[in-house]
């Protein structure tokens, strides 16, 4: 599905500075996997979701996505960002349509498909209340909807619970989960947390940073679906240790 | 009971307070007998005034035309000059010191030049108060449009809309509340500009009132006309907010 063959991102910051965002990175990612992205900040995770959504160029290498070569944005995306970014004056619905609307489709036929993701994010009823009106947990269900209704193969997801408290983030990882057995998308999903990032994925790729580069691809051999007690599996456990002394043996290496 | 005690705080003894001041007001200039030239009694005042309602009217409505067309000019100039500056660096670069050299110069200073230039009539005046109104609309707008979450420009652009169309659809809805601000202070510093541009030189207006009537002691009939000055304001600023309140309405649960 994704293909990164030795990119690698150079910044040059407003006062002229050069940033090593991205040391050279080569990584597969398969159709319909979820792969979470975990580091410290610094590490690129960003930046790599900003290269594989063409957001950005690469300074070197090149990423495929389904054997194309990314040039640019592509509309096969949906993203979901750290701030659910809802529009205050338009209603659930509205807000949930932004993305139809914004890539220029017929807004009629979709009305019906943002009903059923809301009802499937279990929004049911809110569909004329505000943002405003709804907790932090549901205006990121909002933008989760928001980022699905076009259908998109591709969803790529920056710190999406990162804002939320530690309970509303526990039950959204596991909503996600449910979502994803149902409609099947290939998820790059970045975050700070560990067990989050081994709960959700297939593959944890761990991140190292200055320069921002792939530590190590594990894979989570944990039977899905996944609940929250596999966090007392001795294999979860096994696997955060690993995860842990990959970030922090990087961090020793610096005085 | 604690709406009871709302309305006294937020009505009943701010107006006590005013009723109050009057009465004592009232009662200085005939104790200690001040003249009225120097300082009216309110009775005289509103006496005065009243045997000049009609005159007022007509004072007042070019004052209010000369507010409203400087104030229209700010707008339709200062929002299009945000917008450049926000979405053109190099335009900004060339732009932007013009835009400070304008507020640097003292409006007071550029209002008989520009009479001069532009004549009598209540064009020149328009233009004083859309020079002194103009500035904040500017800063507020270029504020607001600056101010979108790069995270919404992505998506955006993830999209791929237009320019235009993320203006229309994200930008622009986002930065009303700024444009409001500005034109918030837009509209009180329109009513400043039309008066000053009266002072330099007219013979109509609110401002052109004020300045006679004192040169002829007239100084209730100045009272009269900077009561009526004030509340056009206050009208204006009100009816600003009103417009502010229809067309961003998911700012009022914010604001309560």
């Amino acid at each position: 599905m994704i293909r990164l063959q030795e990119v690698e991102k150079t910044y040059r910051t407003r006062r002229g500075d050069l940033v090593h965002a991205l040391a050279e990175t080569t990584l597969e990612i398969g159709d319909r996997e979820l792969v979470t992205l975990v580091g410290p900040s610094g590490c690129g995770k960003s930046t790599l979701l900003k290269l594989v959504a063409g957001l950005v160029p690469p300074s070197r290498g090149q990423i495929r996505v389904r054997e194309q070569p990314v040039t640019g944005p592509f509309p096969d995306v949906g993203f979901v960002f750290q701030q659910p970014v809802l529009l205050p004056w338009r209603s659930v619905l509205d807000n949930v349509l932004f993305s139809v609307e914004m890539l220029g489709l017929d807004l009629r036929q979709y009305r019906k498909p943002a009903g059923d993701l809301l009802e499937l994010t279990g929004l049911a009823g809110f569909e004329t209340k505000y943002p405003r009106e709804l907790s932090g947990g549901m205006q990121q269900r909002v933008a989760i909807c928001r980022a699905l209704l076009p259908d998109p193969s591709l969803l790529l997801m920056d710190e999406p619970f990162g804002a939320l408290d530690a309970m509303t983030r526990e039950e959204m990882s596991l909503e996600l989960l449910r979502i994803w057995e149902e409609r099947r998308k290939t998820i790059l999903f970045v975050t700070h947390s560990i067990p989050e990032a081994i709960l959700l994925a297939d593959r944890v790729v761990v991140m190292s940073p200055r320069p921002g580069r792939v530590a190590r691809v594990l894979r989570v051999d944990l039977p899905r679906p996944r609940t929250m007690e596999l966090e007392f599996d001795p294999r979860f456990k096994a696997h955060s240790d690993e995860i842990r002394s990959l970030i922090f043996a990087g961090r020793k290496e610096r005085p | 009971m604690s709406a009871v005690r709302r309305l006294l705080g937020e009505a009943v003894v701010p107006a006590a307070t005013l009723v109050l001041a009057l009465l004592a007001w009232e009662a200085a200039t005939w104790a200690f007998r001040i003249p009225r030239f120097i300082m009216p009694a309110p009775s005289a005042i509103l006496g005065e005034g009243w045997e000049w309602r009609y005159r007022f009217i007509e004072h007042t409505w070019v004052t209010l035309y000369e507010t409203l067309g400087g104030f229209a000019l700010s707008m339709a100039v200062g929002v299009p000059l945000a917008v450049l500056i926000v979405y053109s660096p190099r335009l900004r670069g060339a732009i932007y010191p013009l835009i400070v050299l304008t507020q640097s110069v003292p409006k007071i200073a550029i209002a008989p030049v520009l009479l001069l230039v532009l004549g009598f009539g209540e064009i020149p005046k328009m233009v004083v108060a859309f020079l002194v109104a103009f500035f904040p609309v500017v800063v507020d707008t270029a504020t607001g449009l600056a101010a979108t979450p790069p995270e919404l420009l992505d998506l955006s652009r993830s999209y791929r809309a237009s320019a235009f169309k993320t203006f229309m659809k994200v930008r622009l809805p986002l930065a009303l509340p700024f444009i409001f601000a500005g034109a918030k202070v837009a509209i009180t510093l329109s009513v400043i500009g039309a008066v000053v541009g009266e002072f330099v030189g007219s013979d109509r207006g609110l401002g052109y009132v004020i300045l006679s009537s004192t040169s002829y002691w007239k100084t209730e009939v100045a009272f009269s006309a900077m009561i009526l000055l004030s509340l056009m304001a206050i009208v204006l600023f009100a009816a600003v907010s009103l417009v502010e309140r229809v067309m961003c309405p998911w700012l009022a649960t914010e604001e309560s």
